[in-house]
């Protein structure tokens, strides 16, 4: 029988990878940005419905407990911010159920920052940074900043942030998608996603990075509401030759608004028979203690290994892929 | 038939789609980091032939098709259809033009093809990659002509057209690339 021992990917993407995570930390050292650990197994996990999680069972004889595998770093690195360490970085696993494809391993790694004192502006000049110094000239395109609603009116026609269902079944079935229709409903998030990732996401950051901000606040996750239009929130998305590369936000500080939201989601899940989750009580009493005005953002390690290196599948840039893990 | 959902789509997956059957050509996973995952699906209507795309909501599912692909002897052609055997059974098909389509003008006598049936049903006909056939009709050419530059049409015994080199003559057995529908050499009986 022919066992599949050998790695994924070629020995010069092991050596791309080492070289990119030195890049990174000695970029983040040279800002005095502190490295950090946060622990991947922990007692609580994102309410997210769009997000599967990795359940483990913790024996402690006589007790059992569930333990989850993060889907990311983010509450626990708000409760290190939110305790006084500045800013941090963290390059870190992270875990996601079900989700394997052309750009998506379940098990995945993670640079995740956060900056104390800057908004959504300051972050997104600061991820140009990074990516010039990672991409050394391999871009030749200029970075592009542009509000979600401005790229979905341009290659859409529609308007984002005020959901028509008629114009966009219209618009759907003009362009050879009717099947949105069924599938989005009367769901004005699920037609973003939709028509997002078909018609707009593909052609975003054609040899340049390309950043989305201002998404509209039904996809608000955890950004903070914009001040001025309460239609928009605070939050990023990174994309390089039509792959989604980050995501960030001007970070919600609201320990009420944080848990209603936790509230909406865990609701959603129950509607959806989905796991049911309990809300991170740790992080709403950070939040409650005061997390400093921040930004954070998250960014693929393994996505951008395979921009870096002309990859078409994730696996080019993988160890071992979940097939042969 | 068994139920089939989306991370089960693998190329070559025969599925129901809008009463049809269909083959799985490609499956891509697309999710946004924070929102709804979706399956971009590459498929073809094996009725028709024609390759569409469809998305779906991850973990929607599809019945499975009855198709199997069977390799046969084309028999004959009766006038209004056309004759197919499997060799092992001597069970025996028959299938009008509509279904036979394009490998029609490929298919000799005793040759063997590949039937595609749907609930046991013949759905389509593919021919051999290579098929030997005879030159019947086609201009005489230039002697001492070998270059093969520019060529001329040739008409095969199966009624196909296909163009030849200027030094191929009538009467001549030629293998041909049913793929392509292009002339690959002369072949010695």
């Amino acid at each position: 029988m022919q066992v599949d021992w050998q790695p994924d990917c070629s020995i010069e993407h092991l050596r791309l990878r080492a070289q990119t995570l030195a890049n990174i930390r000695r970029f983040f050292a040279d800002r005095s940005v502190l490295e950090v650990e946060t622990p991947l197994l922990g007692q609580s996990i994102g309410t997210d419905p769009q997000l599967e999680f990795f359940t483990t069972k913790y024996f402690l004889p006589p007790s059992q407990q569930n333990l989850f595998l993060q889907t990311s770093p983010e509450f626990a690195m708000k409760r290190l911010i939110s305790a006084g360490s500045g800013s941090i970085y963290q390059i870190c696993k992270a875990f996601r159920n079900g989700e394997v494809g052309r750009f998506h391993n379940p098990e995945f790694t993670m640079l995740e920052w956060y900056r104390v004192g800057f908004d959504l502006r300051q972050l997104m000049a600061e991820i140009t940074d990074l990516i010039g110094v990672l991409f050394a000239g391999k871009l030749s395109g200029d970075t592009e900043s542009l509000s979600y609603q401005e790229v979905f009116l341009r290659f859409t026609g529609l308007d984002a942030l005020d959901f028509h269902y008629e114009n966009y079944c219209a618009y759907s079935m003009a362009n050879n998608l009717p099947e949105a229709v069924s599938i989005c409903g009367y769901d004005h998030a699920t037609w973003l996603d939709f028509l997002f990732s078909h018609k707009v996401q593909p052609h975003l950051g054609a040899h340049n990075l390309s950043m989305v901000y201002g998404y509209p606040a039904c996809q608000s996750s955890l950004a903070r509401v914009n001040k001025y239009d309460a239609r928009v929130v605070e939050r990023v998305e990174l994309f390089i030759n039509g792959i989604e590369l980050g995501n960030g936000y001007y970070e919600l500080l609201n320990a009420d608004e944080q848990s209603q939201r936790f509230d909406n989601e865990i609701a959603i899940r129950q509607q959806k028979n989905l796991p049911s989750v309990n809300k991170d009580w740790r992080l709403i009493s950070a939040l409650e203690s005061g997390l400093p005005d921040c930004s954070g953002v998250a960014i693929g390690i393994d996505r951008l290994l395979m921009l870096l290196s002309n990859s078409s599948s994730i696996k080019e840039v993988l160890s071992f892929s979940v097939s042969r893990a | 038939m068994a139920i089939y959902s989306t991370n089960e789509f693998k190329a070559g997956l025969k599925v129901m789609l809008d009463n049809d059957p269909c083959a799985i050509i490609e499956n891509e996973f697309v999710k946004p980091g924070k929102g709804q995952a979706f399956n971009r699906v590459k498929i073809r209507n094996l009725k028709t032939g024609r390759v569409i795309e469809r998305t779906f909501k991850s973990g929607e599912s599809l019945e499975g098709a009855d198709v199997v692909d069977v390799e046969m002897q084309y028999l004959y052609n009766d006038g209004s259809f056309r004759h197919f055997m499997v060799l092992d059974t001597f069970e025996q098909y028959q299938t009008d033009e509509k279904v036979v389509g394009d490998a029609g003008r490929w298919l000799k006598d005793q040759d063997m093809c590949t039937v595609t049936l749907w609930n046991d049903a013949p759905l389509a006909v593919t021919p051999a990659n290579f098929v030997d056939l005879n030159i019947v009709e086609t201009d005489p050419g230039v002697r001492g002509d070998t270059s093969g530059g520019g060529g001329k049409p040739a008409k095969l015994d199966t009624g196909a057209v296909v163009r030849v080199p200027l030094f191929v003559q009538q009467g001549e057995l030629i293998k041909v690339d049913t793929r392509t529908g292009e002339y690959v050499s002369r072949v010695k009986e």
